[in-house]
Parts: structure tokens; C-alpha cells; sequence
């Protein structure tokens, strides 16, 4: 490990003990023994061989495991990371560490980049273990759904770890993140739904509306946009898919859930960061 | 030089600060003392910048500790009043203070050693695992060697036995030319031999401020 040396020696020096902290936590373990799990049921359930072999097999997969991945990462990334700050600053952690010449900036910018990797490898490594194993299959693997895939997981949990870091950052005790984060999730998850079917139903608002309202949701445009790369007409979506269809092709549909919520990641955390060094650190 | 200019610092109702003015200077070696919940350790973590003030200024060799952290906290050793429930391991530990403040870990190897304190056979330990008095043995041999101009320590005796506590007195005499230390204690006779200004507070205010 070469960093003394580096402009970022500090932030890599941040993110580098958070990694190895992480690592060695037991919810890490957790975290990656579901992710892990996840796809090694798959393989036992055989869902790579049912079907004919090949192509719709591995894509079958795939797209289960996306389905579990929009329940549980989330709530897998808010609960390991919403306390990532609070907790250092509840338990003095923060006091001591922040008293040697560390910017405000290296620090969050550092924890944050420490736990995104923590976050996002063990699903990037279970993807890369399903290709692998459906490769030793004989199966043909469908690059363009892997790569996409690969890129909506990255949006998502941008997007999250955004949300994270921007609760930890103003709330006043650990407590008080943790159930911030599970109301967000719950929120995200299914309350927007069930509000937007009962709007929907009085049909005093557009149906245009309704649906943007549902997209600016990270786990909705990332669920959309995972159907779409098997179904590029969205036909199981019914009449909505003739809204989202209308105002965008499909590569520009996937392209923009990629890109709002890593970007609506990135300037929640950046709010964060403001937040955090407007703050008493203790 | 520190220089804390008529600071006022509210925790909702409480004032901890309450338009405190005092300087330190280079050469002196303070005791401040206190009752329970005087202030002490909010002056404390005004001076390393933790807090944004309601009112008046705190300078650190004309530095502002808040917009110049960086450069003051060069300048600063410190060990808090509780060791942390640190949850990196003692290398990884040394590792943070050694590539943030270029503390050479020989150093502290030195120091710690002198307190009685083995590093080597605790590298791969939690720093949360260790002892109360092994770890304020860690904090302050990475304090001393971090040989910095202003030396703060909040109470750290209160885990060290009578043995470590000559052991540490031994060490900060040797070192005490040309810097400003700051001592928070409530065991005047200990440090007595040390420090040359006793300074009182009460309620967020200095209320008794002599050289000796
Ligand atoms: N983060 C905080 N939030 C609210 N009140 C606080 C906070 N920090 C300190 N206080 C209050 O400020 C006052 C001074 O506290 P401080 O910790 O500075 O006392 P102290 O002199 O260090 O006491 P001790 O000798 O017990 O360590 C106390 O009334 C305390 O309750
Ligand atoms: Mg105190």
C-alpha cells in the first residue's frame, strides 16, 4: 500500500480502514452469505438449466435476482451505512479521529467511497458468479443485459448510499437514523405504490403525472428499466408502458435510470457533505 | 498562541460557554480545573474546532480552527477524557495517525514502551478490546509522538495505575520546553509539580486564573 504519497492520501486512508473495518463486521458477512446465497439457491433450484438451456436460463436468472435485489439491497445498504457517521460521532469515535489533520471533506468523502465498495462488490461478485457458472454450463451469456444490470445495481445503490449519508449527517442520534432509514424504505418500497393506485382510482390526476411521480423513485425506474431489458415493450406493464415508451426509446429509458440515480446519489451525498461540515462534530 | 476572545457556546438552554475570554501562550503549562459540568471539555473541543460558536472567535497560531483545521490540527496533540471504542485494530490504529500526521510508528513504539505498554503483541487487536489503561497508554504515546507544539489532555490519567501515572509525568517533564500545555484535571497535587497556571472554571465562566 503505497498512498503516503498521493494528493488523496487521506481519503484513500479513510476509505481503506472502513473497507477492512467492514470486512470484518458481521453484517458484512451476513450481507454477503444472502447475496451469495441468493444466487447458489438459484443454481440448486436449477432455474439456469430449466427452460431450454442457453440464453433465456441465465437472463431467468438474472431477472430474479434483480426482483430480490430491489427488496434487499436497500434496506441492506440504509441499515449498514445510516449510522456509518452518527454512530462515530454517539460513541466519540469521531472526537479522537478528527483531532489529527484530516479535512471535513477526506473524512465523509472517504467513508463514503469505503462503504460504496463494501456495498456494491458482493452483488457485482454474485453476478459475476452466476456468468460464470452459466458459462460452465455451456449457456450463451447475454453481455448486454449483464452490463446493464451491472449498471443499474451501481444507480441504485448510489442512490441509497446517497440517502444514507445524508441522514447520517443531520440526525442526532444513531436510534434516530436507523428508523428514518426503515421508513424510507418501507416508503420507497410500497406506501408510494399504494398511494399512487388510489390516486390513480379517483382519477382526478393525470395518469402522466402519476407515472413520473412513481420514476423519480429509485427502486421504480430501477424496476421498470430491469423489465425492459427482457421486454422492451414493457407488455406486462400494460397501458403505462405506452407513457414511458411515448416519451423515450427504450436504450434512453435504461440510460436514464442509470444515470438519475447515481446522480441523485451523488447530490444527496454532496448535501450531506455540506451539512456534515456545517455541523458541531460532537 | 491560542487566544479565545469573549466565546459563548449553548447547548439548547444550557450555556457551557459563557463569554469566556483567555489566552495561552507559549511556555506555560495550565491546570484546569472545575466542578462537574463547568465547561472544560467544550473550551477544549472549541479549541480544535469541533464547534461553530455563538459568539466570538478562537484563534491557533492566528489560525481559526474551524476554516484552517487542517493547519491547527498539525500543531495539536490530544487525548480525550474517555478512550473511543475504537473499532480498528491497533496496526490499522497506527496506520491512521502515521499517514494523516507523518508520526513515525517507532515513536510511538518508544513511548509506548516507557508506559509499559507491549504494542507489538496487540497489533492485531481491537483498539476497543484493550484494557481502559492500555488504551489511554496508546493515546498518549501517539500524543507525544506526535511532537506537536500544543499538547491538550483531558483527564487522561484517570484509568492509569500509580506506577504508569510516574511513568507518564517522567515523560511529559522531559518534553515540556517550548509548548503550551493544557491540562484538564481534578487532581491539583499530581500535576502541581508541572504546570505554572492554575485556571478555574465554573458554569461556562474562568473564575480564578493565577501563575504560579
Ligand atoms: N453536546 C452537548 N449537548 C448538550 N449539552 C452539552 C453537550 N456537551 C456539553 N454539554 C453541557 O455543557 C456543560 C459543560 O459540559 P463539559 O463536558 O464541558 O463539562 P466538564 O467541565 O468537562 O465536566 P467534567 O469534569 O464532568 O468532564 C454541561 O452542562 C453539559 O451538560
Ligand atoms: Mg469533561
Amino acid at each position: 500500500m503505497n498512498i503516503r504519497n498521493s494528493k488523496y492520501k487521506n481519503l484513500f486512508l479513510v476509505s481503506y480502514l472502513d473497507l477492512k473495518e467492514s470486512i470484518r463486521s458481521k453484517w458484512f458477512l451476513i450481507y454477503s452469505i444472502v447475496f451469495g446465497g441468493l444466487i447458489a439457491l438459484f443454481f440448486i433450484a436449477g432455474v439456469t438449466e430449466s427452460q431450454v438451456m442457453g440464453f433465456s436460463g441465465l437472463s431467468r436468472l438474472l431477472l430474479m435476482y434483480i426482483q430480490i435485489t430491489i427488496v434487499i439491497l436497500p434496506i441492506f445498504i440504509l441499515i449498514t451505512t445510516v449510522r456509518s457517521i452518527s454512530n462515530d460521532r454517539d460513541s466519540h469515535i469521531l472526537e479522537y479521529m478528527l483531532s489529527f489533520p484530516i479535512s471535513l471533506k477526506e473524512y465523509y468523502w472517504g467513508k463514503l467511497l469505503g462503504r460504496f465498495i463494501t456495498v456494491y462488490l458482493p452483488v457485482l461478485f454474485a453476478m459475476i458468479i452466476a456468468v460464470v457458472y452459466g458459462v460452465t454450463k455451456g449457456a450463451t451469456v447475454p453481455w448486454e443485459l449483464f452490463f446493464l444490470y451491472i449498471g443499474l445495481l451501481f444507480a441504485m445503490s448510489s442512490s441509497f448510499l446517497g440517502i444514507s449519508f445524508l441522514i447520517s449527517s443531520f440526525v442526532k442520534s444513531s436510534e434516530v437514523a436507523l428508523g428514518l432509514a426503515f421508513f424510507i424504505w418501507i416508503f420507497l418500497l410500497s406506501f408510494i405504490d399504494i398511494a399512487l393506485i388510489s390516486l390513480m382510482l379517483s382519477q382526478r390526476v393525470s395518469s402522466e403525472l402519476i407515472i413520473f411521480i412513481s420514476l423519480i423513485n429509485p427502486m421504480e425506474i430501477f424496476r421498470v428499466s430491469a423489465i425492459s431489458l427482457f421486454d422492451p415493450q414493457l407488455t406486462v406493464m400494460g397501458p403505462v408502458a405506452f407513457y414511458i415508451l411515448d416519451i423515450f426509446s427504450q436504450k434512453v429509458f435504461v440510460l436514464l435510470s442509470i444515470l438519475y440515480p447515481t446522480l441523485l446519489g451523488l447530490g444527496l451525498a454532496f448535501l450531506g457533505n455540506r451539512i456534515f461540515q456545517k455541523k458541531d462534530l460532537v | 498562541m491560542i487566544e479565545i476572545k469573549n466565546v459563548t457556546k449553548r447547548f439548547d438552554k444550557t450555556i457551557s460557554l459563557n463569554n469566556i475570554t483567555i489566552d495561552f501562550n507559549i511556555g506555560e503549562s495550565i491546570a484546569l480545573m472545575g466542578a462537574n459540568g463547568a465547561g472544560k471539555t467544550t473550551l477544549i473541543r472549541a479549541i480544535l474546532g469541533y464547534y461553530h460558536l455563538d459568539s466570538g472567535s478562537i484563534f491557533v497560531n492566528s489560525l481559526n480552527p474551524i476554516k484552517d483545521r487542517v493547519e491547527v490540527l498539525k500543531h495539536i496533540s490530544f487525548v480525550p477524557q474517555l478512550p473511543p471504542p475504537i473499532k480498528l485494530n491497533i496496526g490499522e490504529l497506527l496506520d491512521y495517525v502515521s499517514i494523516s500526521s507523518d508520526i513515525s510508528i517507532d515513536l510511538i513504539r518508544e513511548y509506548a514502551n516507557e508506559l509499559k505498554l507491549d504494542i507489538d503483541s496487540n497489533l492485531k487487536k481491537s483498539f476497543f478490546k484493550l484494557s481502559g489503561g492500555m488504551k489511554q497508554k496508546l493515546l498518549i504515546a501517539i500524543s507525544l509522538a506526535k511532537q506537536s507544539d500544543i499538547i491538550i489532555y483531558d483527564e487522561p490519567t484517570a484509568n492509569l495505575d500509580p506506577k504508569a501515572r510516574e511513568d507518564f509525568y517522567r515523560l511529559l517533564e522531559k518534553s515540556s520546553n517550548n509548548k503550551i500545555m493544557l491540562f484538564v484535571t481534578h487532581r491539583l497535587e499530581e500535576v502541581s509539580s508541572l504546570v505554572n497556571r492554575e485556571v478555574y472554571m465554573d458554569l461556562g465562566n474562568v473564575i480564578s486564573d493565577k501563575k504560579i
